[in-house]
């Protein structure tokens, strides 16, 4: 198994680092042509705006293909911001993907990011989670699956093959999460 | 459960921003040419370094009205610059909620000694280092992201690239040494043995460290990523140059492929001037703003 670490700007080598460590062969995708031979992507954490500009091209568009075809995908922070359907702000998705409405930045600026421990469905009670800058999830459709809250509101769901968190599970030394997406692919 | 402000999160923001470029703007205007050119935060500040140096007098922190202008203008993160050693400026860059502050050699120092004690801050701060000694006493004194410091607004990039250079090898060192010598490194250094200690477990510095001072053009940006930085400031490259809004794409490009010598090549046409430099052994020892700080 090969998984793909978008590397366009952002948190990509914790990801790479979560993988290795869970025996899983990765690649650091930033062009069209490194795509060949994947079996899942990880979206990582970084600022939304500046990847969707990078990406900007042909890589935008194979991204939307793959996301469209159900490809295994993961988004953390800013990478749950690029699969959402809805952005709060903008008329279009900038991928898409899974079904909710996300608004950026919405918890606040630096000085509310924040660490917690969060119950998630199918993991456990005790999953360290880094919120930083984090967006907010506003809507979460029919087909879409809530693992986690926190107070109240989603921030981790996963629809078919598409795993999305608000938070950073690559900060933390905690591997469960990662191995739940490689037990999608 | 909830806690603000740990190190995590305020070294976590930083990790963020790796492989991106973080670009100073001193209007709204500015910070959303920025923004759309693909920049991952701005710095707010009332002058550019190059205006700094060309004008003299007593650099400060920013007018508050300005860092709220350039926060209400964009949706990236906002930095602002302190004095070195000023708390209370960062206090006040602190209640206006930037997302980080950058205690700068940019601007005047109001302390000649100690620098801010940042670990009472809920903000994280950057700090500009020449050496692996300096570096490793801002994380001791609770920076969570590291710069280097080049030669501020001269569009010179010589002394950033000395200044990583030396980084990195004083780090090679530090993890080659068996560990009895490493007490005598951190002396010599002037590094905390307990942060040489994390840079041992983490095989690198223990925070993110990008470039900063000098940097003009896309292949700039490409060399320091390729030196191994983690991303790039931009101070006055890009707004004292003729075409701001082309020139910050091109080095947010060539940042992100700052391998790929053929889109540097494609992205570096027709930019127009870049901003005129200054020799760094025309510019008089007092006036050098990367001796600031100890």
């Amino acid at each position: 198994m090969k998984v793909g670490v978008l590397g366009l700007q952002g948190a990509v080598r914790e990801h790479v680092r979560a993988l290795g460590r869970l025996g899983v062969e990765t690649r650091v995708v930033k062009t069209v042509s490194a795509f060949d031979s994947l079996d899942g992507l990880i979206l990582p954490g970084g600022e939304s705006t500046t990847m969707s500009l990078l990406a900007q091209g042909g890589l935008l568009e194979e991204l939307r293909r793959l996301s469209a075809a159900g490809f295994p995908m993961f988004g953390t922070c800013a990478g749950m911001i690029l699969l959402a359907n809805e952005i709060a702000g903008r008329k279009e998705p900038i991928l898409g993907g899974i079904d909710i409405a996300v608004a950026r930045n919405a918890s606040g600026r630096q000085v509310d990011s924040f660490e917690t421990v969060l119950e998630v469905e199918g993991i456990g009670s005790d999953v360290p989670a880094v919120f930083i800058r984090a967006p907010y999830v506003t809507r979460v459709g029919p087909s879409v699956r809530v693992l986690a809250r926190h107070q109240g509101v989603a921030v981790m769901a996963r629809q078919g093959k598409m795993l999305v968190a608000s938070f950073h599970p690559e900060l933390t030394e905690d591997l469960r999460i990662h191995r739940y997406f490689v037990g999608m692919i | 459960m909830v806690e603000k402000g740990t190190y995590r999160v305020k070294s976590g923001l930083a990790e963020m921003l790796k492989g991106g470029v973080i670009m100073d703007v001193t209007t709204a205007e500015q910070a959303r040419i920025a923004e759309d050119a693909g920049a991952v935060a701005v710095m707010a500040l009332e002058r550019v370094p190059a205006d700094i140096r060309a004008q003299g007098g007593v650099a400060r922190m920013a007018d508050p009205s300005k860092v709220r202008e350039i926060q209400k203008a964009v949706s990236i993160p906002v930095m602002a610059k302190a004095r070195i050693g000023h708390f209370v400026e960062a206090q006040v860059l602190q209640a206006l909620e930037v997302d980080y502050i950058d205690e700068s050699e940019v601007l005047t120092p109001a302390d000649p000694e100690f620098h801010i004690n940042k670990w009472t801050f809920t903000v994280p701060f950057v700090c500009g280092a020449r050496d692996l000694g300096e570096a490793c006493r801002r994380i001791a004194e609770g920076a969570a992201m590291i710069r280097t410091k080049g030669e501020p607004g001269t569009g010179n990039v010589v002394e950033a690239v000395r200044h990583m250079r030396r980084v990195n090898q004083q780090i090679r060192a530090v993890l080659d040494a068996p560990e009895e010598e490493l007490m005598s490194i951190g002396k010599e250094l002037g590094a905390p043995h307990s942060i040489l200690l994390a840079i041992r477990d983490a095989g690198r510095l223990p925070v993110v460290n990008f470039a900063a001072g000098g940097i003009a053009t896309p292949a700039d940006a490409a060399m320091m990523m390729q030196l191994g930085c983690d991303g790039i400031f931009v101070g006055s490259g890009v707004f004292k140059s003729s075409d701001p809004a082309g020139r910050a794409r091109a080095i947010v490009q060539a940042t992100t492929h700052f391998e790929d010598a053929d889109l540097i090549a494609r992205v570096s046409e027709n930019l127009g001037e870049a901003m005129a430099g200054i020799e760094i052994a025309t510019i008089p020892e007092h006036e050098k703003m990367q001796t600031r700080g100890r």
